[in-house]
Order: structure tokens, then sequence, then C-alpha cells
């Protein structure tokens, strides 16, 4: 696999990062503690570059219905402006993304798949646009993406906005997206900006043509220094969000496993009118009940003790095998070990005690609710 | 780059070993591994009066990524164990030559080392 580097590369070199594979990607592991860029989320704010995910446009008289029919939830009932989360299947009900899709005009929307499944998930929605008047665009290689997540991350994107644009910024939604005006070295430009995340905290993602990445992150570092920003790697992105409970494309998703037993039943839309790619699979699953009421389910373990379940561990009861860690790892915020795995429903109530075998020793966790962190509002 | 300190041998497996004179020899593991590992949240060390074998594993060490096994670089005895890295894992990322050592040993036959520069050219570190 050829080995890619976002536009921002030179700053994460820059910036002493260590790097790690991701998806097929060069990217930025931590800098310095990734303790300390989860805490600095936590507690102020950090900025991430995501330029490695997929931007694929999807623009037409038949965008919304299209995308009614690519993925599993109702696109055309997303007002404009608005973002939803959702999951492209397959013919069978496996899932191959799961991506946030943004409705920028009635008949264009901007679909953001994972790194490592953006070159399918583009394939597939050409693919499937066949008999649809609409044009699939991957701008994925043209487009960096940069998140400032934390409390303090819009007084951070704010120091870039022209004050008369501020209340776009600040009437602006959880998971609402528009234009809005950043000046980078007295240069105004508008930029795609959405507030969303997957850490858990508030927090904005900006999308930015490659050529202009850098010097917007070099902006939002230098005026969000006196905030508390740091550049966080992914390490801490994975912490944050497995803290927010938040499933992660290959560890809790897979093309083997279903919406339902991921706890994302409600993220298919089995009552739109329109067929979707794995609508007849989906219902058929639904109806045998798999994932709530036989097989496996995700749920949240707790820890009893200090040492952490992690992914593939084997999740114990009375020394019998019922399931397994998707991921684990100490909860920075918490205190105590917190882990995703999936287990057989009739382990799955919250408060059942399990074990996870921890490298050949039984130690003792609990199933608990998700998330495992949720902010004050 | 991480450090490696020129006065103290390592094995393979990225322990650091000092021997003192005729006393019990302290063991920790290298700024080099701490950095890879991440974060330390957690260590279990080998009890004082237990027997550790070169080249084999005797406790484990688990950052926020990952857990690595933990290997004694020597055969012997256990005399101590730093309770204040147990307690506080942190200090192993934060001083793994110092404060961060993790025990020691009565030491009755070494496993193959490595001088500093040896480690440091098989590991990228600096000296």
């Amino acid at each position: 696999m050829t080995e890619n580097h976002t536009a921002l590369y030179g700053e994460h070199r820059k910036a002493g990062a260590s790097f790690t594979d991701f998806g097929g990607w060069q990217m930025p592991l931590k800098y310095s503690s990734e303790l300390a860029e989860h805490h600095a989320v936590r507690n102020a704010a950090g900025l991430f570059d995501l330029s490695h995910m997929g931007e694929v446009w999807v623009t037409g008289p038949d965008a919304a219905a299209f995308l009614d029919y690519a993925l599993a939830g109702k696109l055309s009932a997303v007002a404009v402006g608005k973002a939803k989360y959702s999951l492209i299947c397959n013919v069978d009900g496996g899932i191959v993304d799961d991506l946030i899709s943004y409705r920028l005009a009635d008949e264009r929307f901007l679909v953001v798949p994972n790194a490592g499944n953006a070159a399918t998930v583009a394939g597939l929605l050409a693919e499937r646009a066949a008999s649809f008047n609409v044009v699939v665009e991957d701008a994925s290689a043209e487009t960096s993406l940069v998140a400032v997540q934390g409390p303090n991350a819009q007084a951070i994107l704010l120091s870039l906005v022209p004050a008369e644009q501020h209340s776009l910024v600040t009437e602006m939604k959880y998971y609402a997206a528009g234009e809005v005006a950043i000046t980078v070295n007295g240069t105004t430009n508008p930029l795609l900006v959405a507030r969303t995340g997957y850490t858990g905290e508030d927090g904005f993602e900006i999308y930015v043509p490659n050529a202009d990445a850098a010097a917007l992150w070099q902006a939002l570092l230098e005026n969000g220094a006196d905030q508390g920003l740091i550049p966080a790697g992914l390490a801490s992105r994975d912490s944050l969000r497995l803290e927010a409970g938040m499933p992660l494309y290959g560890n809790e998703l897979s093309i083997e496993g279903h919406a339902y037993s991921a706890g994302l039943g409600p993220v298919v839309s089995l009552a739109k009118e329109s067929d979707f790619i794995g609508k007849a699979a989906l219902a058929a699953i639904k109806e045998a009940g798999d994932g709530v009421s036989s097989g496996r389910k995700l749920v949240g373990l707790k820890g009893a003790g200090r040492r952490a379940a992690r992914g593939h561990y084997t999740v114990l009861k009375d020394g019998a095998t019922i399931g397994e860690v998707t991921s684990g790892q100490p909860s920075p915020t918490l205190g105590y070990p917190v882990a995703m795995a999936y287990v057989d429903v009739e382990h799955a109530t919250v408060g059942t005690l399990l074990d996870v075998d921890l490298r050949g020793k039984a130690e003792p966790f609990e199933v608990v609710a998700l998330p495992f962190y949720k902010r004050q509002k | 780059m991480s450090k490696v300190a020129a006065e103290l041998q390592y094995s393979v497996e990225h322990e650091w070993i000092a021997r003192d004179g005729a006393g019990p020899a302290t063991i920790g593991v290298s700024a080099v591994a701490a950095d890879a590992l991440g974060d330390i949240v957690y260590v279990d060390l080998p009890e004082a009066g237990s027997a550790v074998t070169a080249g084999e594993t005797c406790g484990e060490i688990e950052s926020t990524k990952s857990v690595s096994d933990l290997y004694s670089p020597v055969t012997g005895m256990v005399t101590e164990v730093n309770t204040a890295a147990v307690e506080d894992p942190a200090v192993i990322n934060t001083d793994p030559y110092g404060a961060g050592w993790l025990f020691k040993v009565e030491v009755a036959s070494e496993g193959p080392l490595l001088s500093a520069e040896e480690y440091a050219a098989a590991n990228g570190g600096e000296l």
C-alpha cells in the first residue's frame, strides 16, 4: 500500500509528532503525551488533522433520493444546513462504513467516509448512482479537514472569523454546518464549518483546500495558544471517542457486523418509503432479533481493577467465552479501564458482572451504559 | 530522539541494568521503550523475594495504548521493587533511568547485554 501524507504532514514533522499508519495514511499518533492531549481536549482544546478522511460530493436534482437509496438513513429528511450520521451497507446489511452526511443545499450533500474506506465508499456511491440524476465527485485528494475540539473550541474559531459572521458560529447547533468566513494571514475565505466531532466535546470541523491547510493550522495554533489549544494525535482521538462511546470502523463496526447488534438500529430507516441497499436483509435481521434477543450486542464494560481490556480479548462468564472486546484502554478522564465488547445478549444487561481474560488472568468487569463520559452542557 | 543513558547496559528487550559493585543490580526500562509505549498507566512487577530468569517475562507494562511484557535481563533473586513507580507509573516516562527504576536483583547470572553504544545504534536512541 502506498503511504499517503496529508497536506499537514510537514506541520506534524515540525511539531515533533510520532506517526502511525492509519488506513494507509501516515498520521500523527501524538505530539508529546497522548494523555496531555486527551486532557487538553476535555479541559481546553485540541487541534486534529483529519485530512485522511474522505470527502464525496453528491450534487443534482436526485441527490436526496439517491442518498436515501445508497445509505441506511433517510437523508431526504435532513434540513439544509444539518448533518446526519448514517451507514452505508451492502445487500446483506453488512456495514461498509459509517459516515456523516451534510446537506448544504437542496440538491447538494457532502458525504464524509472514514479514511480506510474512502475509496470504497466513493466507488460504491458512483456505482449506486447509475439510475439517478446526480453527480458523485470524490474530492478527498484535494480536501483537508482540521478539527478544533474542546470547551474552548468556539472562542478559538471566532478569533479567525470577522465580527459580522460571529453569530453564524455561535448560533450553529450541534450537528449543523455552513459556510463561514475565516481570515488567515489577512485573507478571508468562506470555508465549510461543521459543529461535529468524534471526541464527546463541543467542537468544529473545518474543510479547507489542501493549499490553504497549513496556514489555517498555524493560525489556529497561534490564536488558540492562550486558550490552551495544542495539536492532538490519533492516540488521544481514540481514547476520547472511546470514552464518548462512539464506535470505530474496524473495531466495533465491520462488513460482517450489522447495525442492530452495534446498537445503531435507530440509524437504519426501514420506515422510509424508498428501497435502499441492504433494506431487505436488515428488515429480516430486525425481525429475527439478532443483536437484540439473540446473538451478540455491543456493550460498555467498566473494569474493577487497574488493568485494561484491549481489542480481541475474550469476555468470560463463569469461565465460559461469551464475547470479545473490540476496543479498550484505561480511561484518562474517568480513571478506570473502559472497553466496548460484543457479548451474548443474555449477558448484555447493564449491571451484569463479567470477566475479561487479561492475558491469561480473568479480571472483573461490569456491563455499563454507553457513553462512559458525557460532557456537562 | 529517545535518550540512552551511557553508563548503563541494556537487554534486547529494552530493559536497562545498573550494577553497582557487589550489591543488587537495579533494573528499569529504557527511554526508547517508554517513549514507544506512550503514557504508562500500569506496571506489574515481580515480588521481592521471588526468582527471575534472564530472558523470561517477570511482569508487564501497560500504557494507554498497549501492553508489553517485562523481561528480566538477569537471573537472580528480587530484593526490592519500586513501589513509587507502581503507585504512579508516569514516572517511568518522565525519569526512566532514575526515579522510574523498577526492581533490584541479587544477580546470579546475566543474560546477554548490550553496551549503551550498541543499544543506541540498534534502536535509534541518542547517547
